[in-house]
């Protein structure tokens, strides 16, 4: 069983790939989004084909399906209706999939549910990442305020810490809004004698 | 408490603006609905957003709607239209180069004349080897119907004479520019973005080829008619309150700089302005040229689910698809469209509503007086520009009469 993944993200690409192979589904076809698509897919010869919801071609996508009726592989959208849930979990996750006529869906539960796992790790992944860049900023600009306090009001470390602190508590905001309300202000106001 | 919710999925297009505009102005809150908006850059997505329970409806091409109910390519899943988002606003451009070679002049061209003209440049590429390709939105577009009929009309066979493939509307001007197509039938504002460019020169509008061609539909799944009936019947009102309002001179330029934003059409603003005023730039730096009835969104009850209209989009869905016309198919693909749910929404209002259901498509030239429940219909020229009349009664022979693909 030969498995076409097309994807715009080449990381999340690479992602899918090493789930389906941990899993025993070695025949891969990684589409290259820099070439041509169509006919990679005519001859990749895929049964299976995954592709991203966000996918920009996807109509184009369908439509070369729906040609493929006429040949001698007709592929179709995978929508088992035995179980809409499974199928609504891969909308969720984001992801779609095409299947070879006369595929058993035995065979193809296991790929969709490869590919929707790593969708969902993809997308933790990414969220996690954008914490981790926040958290980041976060920090600079306490060390930066923390910096401004120690300066001008001629405190050591901890009182400057202390000194924001008490202000976000007391004025119920997170200690990185004073923090970057002090940056700004001391942008703006900075040369001030 | 909070409002009854409808997300709605769309994709960027100028006849996206009822849902737009009903959240924007006002029209959904006044009857009593809340409208969030789901923006996706493929039909695919927008349709399985609505069947996977993303959103509860679509801007979604006409034929998508019965394709999808018939179970084209896929299981097929009920879906019901009770509100036209409008008619036409779609045109087809070529690329410059074949513009060029036509004689496209400084107004838009006659379709008879420039598809004789196309036809001997059509053959000619396909006896060289590299046949003529056109871009469509959608295989189950009224585009791809449109397209389809004028060629076909004026003796090119599609799919053997010229090649038709699919065109994403954002990227349809990038298409014509790196030569992937030769003409491409999109919405607005994507012609006049590949105008404005200078890579492609409006050579015909949709309405050209049949006056008061079906366009965009609400469509949901029958089960949310069945279970949220009276806030469907909501969602109709606020749509028809902002079709009214979609019209009205003086709100035009907001309304062009409310679609223009980024969460929207993210598109410039003066191509908006330009396609929903009738006023269409056929080639770079061109004055605007006034089209009637360019853009249909309001008036003669446009906005009514005629079951006559579902028959022609099912008719050409046979046609290209080359099918069968079989009869329980036909009504099945008939009854998508559902004007007793319009009718019943707009009852008691100052709406238009037609008596029937049902009528000859392509049968009106002069402005006709029409049977109406409420309020005083007058519909106005509806021809198709080969002369030809729909009757939805007889599918078959209407077929027969057609030329052969």
């Amino acid at each position: 069983m030969r498995i076409a993944i097309i994807d715009t993200s080449s990381t999340r690409a690479a992602i899918i790939s090493d789930g389906l192979r941990e899993s025993g589904l070695h025949d891969l076809v990684v589409i290259d989004a820099g070439q041509p698509m169509l006919r990679q897919l005519e001859q990749a010869k895929a049964d299976v084909v995954l592709i991203n919801l966000e996918n920009p071609s996807r109509d184009i996508l369908e439509d070369f399906f729906a040609m493929s009726r006429a040949l001698a592989r007709p592929i179709a959208m995978f929508v088992d209706q035995s179980d809409t849930e499974s199928m609504g979990a891969a909308i969720d996750a984001g992801v779609s999939a095409y299947v070879v006529d006369g595929l058993s869906k035995q065979r193809i539960r296991p790929v969709v549910d490869v590919a929707v796992r790593r969708f969902q790790a993809f997308s933790r992944l990414q969220t996690e990442l954008a914490e981790a860049r926040t958290a980041l900023a976060d920090r600079q600009s306490i060390d930066r305020a923390k910096a401004i306090l120690m300066k001008r009001r001629g405190l050591d470390e901890p009182a400057a810490y202390a000194l924001l602190r008490g202000h976000a508590m007391r004025t119920n905001r997170r200690i990185v809004e004073i923090a970057e309300s002090i940056v700004t202000s001391d942008a703006l106001m900075g040369e001030m004698p | 408490m909070s409002l009854p919710l409808f997300r709605i999925g769309f994709m960027p297009l100028v006849d996206a603006a009822l849902p737009i505009l009903a959240r924007e102005q006002g029209f959904a809150a006044d009857a009593g609905i809340e409208i969030d908006l789901v923006r996706d850059m493929t039909w695919a997505t927008v349709r399985d957003r609505l069947l996977y329970g993303h959103s509860d409806a679509a801007h979604l091409i006409a034929p998508l709607a019965i394709a999808t109910t018939l179970g084209r390519g896929r299981a097929a899943v009920p879906l019901c239209v009770p509100f036209v988002l409008g008619l036409n606003g779609n045109a087809i451009t070529l690329s410059t180069a074949l513009g060029d070679r036509l004689g496209l002049g400084d107004g838009l061209a006659d379709p008879m004349a420039l598809g004789g003209r196309l036809k001997t440049l059509a053959l000619q590429r396909l006896a060289a080897g590299r046949p003529l390709r056109f871009g469509v939105v959608h295989r189950y577009s009224s585009h791809n119907y449109m397209l389809r009929y004028w060629l076909a009309a004026v003796g090119i066979v599609p799919d053997r004479e010229v090649e038709i493939s699919v065109t994403s509307p954002p990227f349809a001007a990038d298409a014509l520019a790196a030569g992937e197509v030769d003409g491409i039938c999109v919405g607005e504002p994507w012609n006049s973005v590949a105008v404005d460019r200078g890579v492609g020169r409006i050579a015909l509008v949709t309405a050209q080829i049949w006056r008061r061609g079906v366009e965009k539909v609400l469509a949901l799944q029958t089960h949310t008619l069945a279970e949220r009936g009276e806030d469907v019947a909501a969602l109709v009102r606020a749509l028809h309150a902002a079709a009214r309002h979609f019209v009205a001179p003086e709100a035009v330029a907001e309304n062009a700089a409310i679609l223009a934003r980024r969460e929207y059409l993210d598109a410039p603003v003066d191509t908006i302005l330009r396609a929903i005023t009738d006023r269409i730039r056929l080639s770079r730096g061109a004055p605007p040229l006034h089209v009637p009835d360019f853009m249909f969104q309001y008036r003669e009850a446009a906005n009514f689910p005629w079951r006559s209209q579902a028959a022609w989009l099912y008719s050409q869905m046979q046609r290209w698809d080359g099918l069968p016309v079989l009869a329980d198919e036909a009504k099945a693909a008939e009854a998508v469209f559902r004007p007793d749910v319009y009718r019943a929404a707009l009852a008691g209002s100052g709406a238009t509503l037609p008596g029937a259901s049902s009528k000859l498509e392509g049968a009106i030239g002069d402005p006709l007086a029409a049977g109406s429940t409420q309020g005083r219909l007058l519909l106005g020229n509806d021809r198709f520009f080969d002369g030809r009349a729909f009757d939805p009664d007889d599918i078959a022979a209407y077929l027969a009469a057609l030329p052969k693909g």
